[in-house]
């Protein structure tokens, strides 16, 4: 068969693309396949097609036709979202970018023949490769707690089906009933996290059953925005929530999903929801290629090239850069710097020094935000933070508000700038 | 003094012309910082378990209020610094290193003080050990000193390099959305260059209040701002 323009409009669904779009696809052109669509795959990959006009071809394996934020769901807990307003399609990346998405699970990296593994069959063949594949969980780090306990005691730090879960196990709490969380250790997805989510929790809590007790279980002696949390779980929340930290038993913890208990430091606690955060590493990916040293994938702050091989990047919450939070913001910092390095290596265009920076929103109860960030920059060692800024406790309600609404434009550019 | 002023000008120019080559430093060398602080030892403890002894126990000093461990017994002096609401950063540690007494008037720290900068960079590292990491806990207090390139009045006259812009403004496009849109966060594009560049100056010196952006801006050189400024002009 002859390969003429009209079969080869006609031979698939990228047909609208090649016609919008002003690349062309051409023989010999650098290949880069991307594992992982989220914050910071999907960015990865839609820089890289948009700012190469063409010139590298872009494959992104995701597993997923529908990407649900982790980000803003404890808002879904919370009710002040739809879970249909975290969702996101890969729709635009195919057509506006031209990036081939292939829906499905990368299940190993050959790193001498550079090629990844698909669990439907065959492989892809990449010149570079960036990886960036969130967590997985370390197994047995909540005794009586793994995967297939998942269904009855859900961790929800995977969005979707998981959240939608919590928050039916939630709304079935009985009057008065209780509710505990067992908080992971450091360092995991996403530090203020559990604790805006016990905040929203208890909004759905004092709207719909207000005698009903929220326990967290924490094995951290302080976390990320403490004071800012307590001050507002005392002035919206007052008598809900007890947080039982090392000194109480909340590193000591394991769990029986059959019984619906919690044991805290040997007291047995009957729950009527329980979310277990376990303890997380490296999407498991990382592991399979040989790419990690202990539970996550060390980087050069500088590219976020692998520090175990040239040819790949790791991103966002699998990799030990340093001292970035793992968070959805700093895995799109750092997809950028990645980008542009990838860019700069395959096709010899300018590579600027590489900048990061992170900022953390979370809500409280109804226009209550509050904030948390730092800028960072690399050194030799590690990524390093330069400067840093926290909301201050005993704002007033107008600025809180503010920070509330920031999120808002905040969520609406990030997925903007992942998802194009 | 003019002659040292002469010669960090000199130094600084190259840096700021080869547009930021120059990177991040860590505070210091945490190990050779473990060494050093011997001389501390006498009074001070840090790490797990650490007490008051003469002088308060040191954990998790960075970020912390001066003068703020319950039960021990400031000099007036630290207790008015912490009434001021003076917070260990790492600037203010690095000055009262060098000179307690330069820093807080009446300090019963007494310690003649350690002149040279890359030895107090490294006890600083040793003490960063024992405050909260800020991967974990994003508010901490950096571990690097920003580099960071003042450049004269007249250079911001400077035309601005689109293409390091376009890069620079993949970082702002993260809140700020490229069509313009501005619900909760305002639109930047297509501004006047000049009512940017003045605008990011202001956030720089935090005349503008916004802590995100005197973040961002605060570690934009002037190049890095005029490029900037163009490339937010002149997009579609």
């Amino acid at each position: 068969m002859t390969l003429n323009r009209r079969t080869f409009l006609g031979t698939g669904v990228a047909a609208a693309a090649t016609l919008s779009a002003p690349m062309v696809r051409a023989q010999g052109r650098p290949r880069v396949v991307v594992i992982g669509g989220g914050a910071g795959g999907a960015t990865a990959a839609r820089y890289i097609a948009k700012d190469s006009e063409g010139a590298i071809d872009v494959t992104l394996i995701e597993p997923s036709r529908t990407y649900f934020t982790c980000f803003f769901s404890n808002l879904y807990l919370g009710g002040f979202r739809t879970l249909e307003s975290l969702a996101h399609t890969y729709a635009k990346l195919a057509t506006d970018y031209g990036i081939n998405v292939v829906h499905d699970w990368a299940t190993g990296v050959d790193r001498d023949a550079k090629t990844v593994a698909l669990a439907g069959g065959g492989s892809v063949p990449y010149d570079k490769l960036v990886i960036s594949p969130g967590i997985d969980f370390v197994d047995g780090s909540v005794p009586g707690w793994d995967i297939s306990a998942q269904g009855v005691m859900p961790h929800a730090y995977k969005a979707g089906t998981q959240t939608a879960l919590l928050k039916a196990q939630i709304e079935a709490m009985p009057q008065g009933g209780v509710f505990v969380m067992v908080a992971p250790p450091n360092p995991y997805r996403c530090p203020p996290g559990p604790y805006e989510r016990i905040s929203m929790v208890a909004h759905y809590l004092k709207a719909n059953n207000p005698t009903a007790k929220i326990i967290v279980a924490d094995p951290k002696e302080q976390y990320s925005k403490q004071a800012l949390f307590e001050e507002g779980w005392q002035k919206h929340y007052p008598g809900m929530v007890e947080r039982l930290g090392p000194d109480f038993g909340g590193g000591n913890v394991s769990v029986d999903p059959g019984a619906m208990t919690v044991d805290i430091d040997g007291e047995v606690v009957k729950a009527d929801a329980v979310n277990v955060i376990p303890a997380q590493k490296a999407g498991h990916i990382c592991e399979v290629a040989g790419l990690t040293d202990g539970n996550w994938a060390p980087v050069d702050g500088h590219s976020m090239v692998s520090r175990l091989d040239p040819e790949i990047y790791i991103l966002g919450d699998a990799s030990a850069q340093g001292d970035m939070p793992k968070s959805g913001f700093s895995a799109n910092s750092q997809a950028k710097v990645a980008a542009m390095a990838v860019r700069g290596a395959l096709t010899g265009s300018r590579v600027f020094p590489a900048k990061f920076s992170n900022t953390c929103w979370s809500l409280i109860a109804t226009d209550d935000g509050v904030k948390v960030g730092a800028a960072y920059e690399p050194t030799e060692e590690k990524i390093a933070s330069v400067s840093s800024f926290v909301s201050q406790t005993g704002e007033d309600a107008a600025m809180r508000k503010a920070t509330y609404e920031e999120s808002l434009g905040w969520y609406s550019g990030i997925t903007s700038d992942m998802f194009g | 003094m003019r002659a040292l002023v002469a010669a960090v000008m000199i130094a600084l120019a190259p840096a700021g012309a080869a547009l930021a080559q120059d990177k991040a430093e860590l505070i210091g060398d945490a190990s050779r910082g473990e060494e050093a602080f011997r001389q501390c030892r006498g009074c001070h403890q840090v790490g797990p378990g650490a007490e008051n002894r003469v002088g308060p126990h040191l954990n998790g000093i960075f970020g912390r209020r001066a003068g703020s461990i319950e039960g021990f017994d400031y000099s007036d002096g630290m207790d008015r610094a912490h009434a001021d609401g003076m917070v260990w950063t790492i600037e203010r540690l690095d000055a009262y290193l060098e000179n307690p007494r330069a820093l807080v008037s009446g300090t019963r720290m007494s310690f003649r003080g350690i002149k040279d900068a890359q030895e107090r960079h490294d006890v600083m590292a040793y003490l960063r050990r024992y405050s909260a990491s800020p991967r974990d806990i994003p508010e901490s207090q950096p571990t690097a000193f920003r580099s960071e390139v003042d450049l004269p009045p007249e250079i911001l006259a400077i035309v601005g390099d689109r293409e390091y812009g376009e890069y620079l403004a993949s970082e702002c496009l993260t809140c700020h959305k490229r069509d313009g849109a501005d619900d909760g966060i305002p639109s930047i594009v297509n501004w006047v260059e000049e009512d940017f560049v003045i605008a990011m100056h202001a956030y720089k010196r935090q005349i503008r209040p916004h802590p995100v952006m005197q973040m961002m801006a605060g570690r934009l050189s002037d190049e890095e701002i005029a490029a900037l400024a163009t490339y937010f002009a002149t997009i579609d």
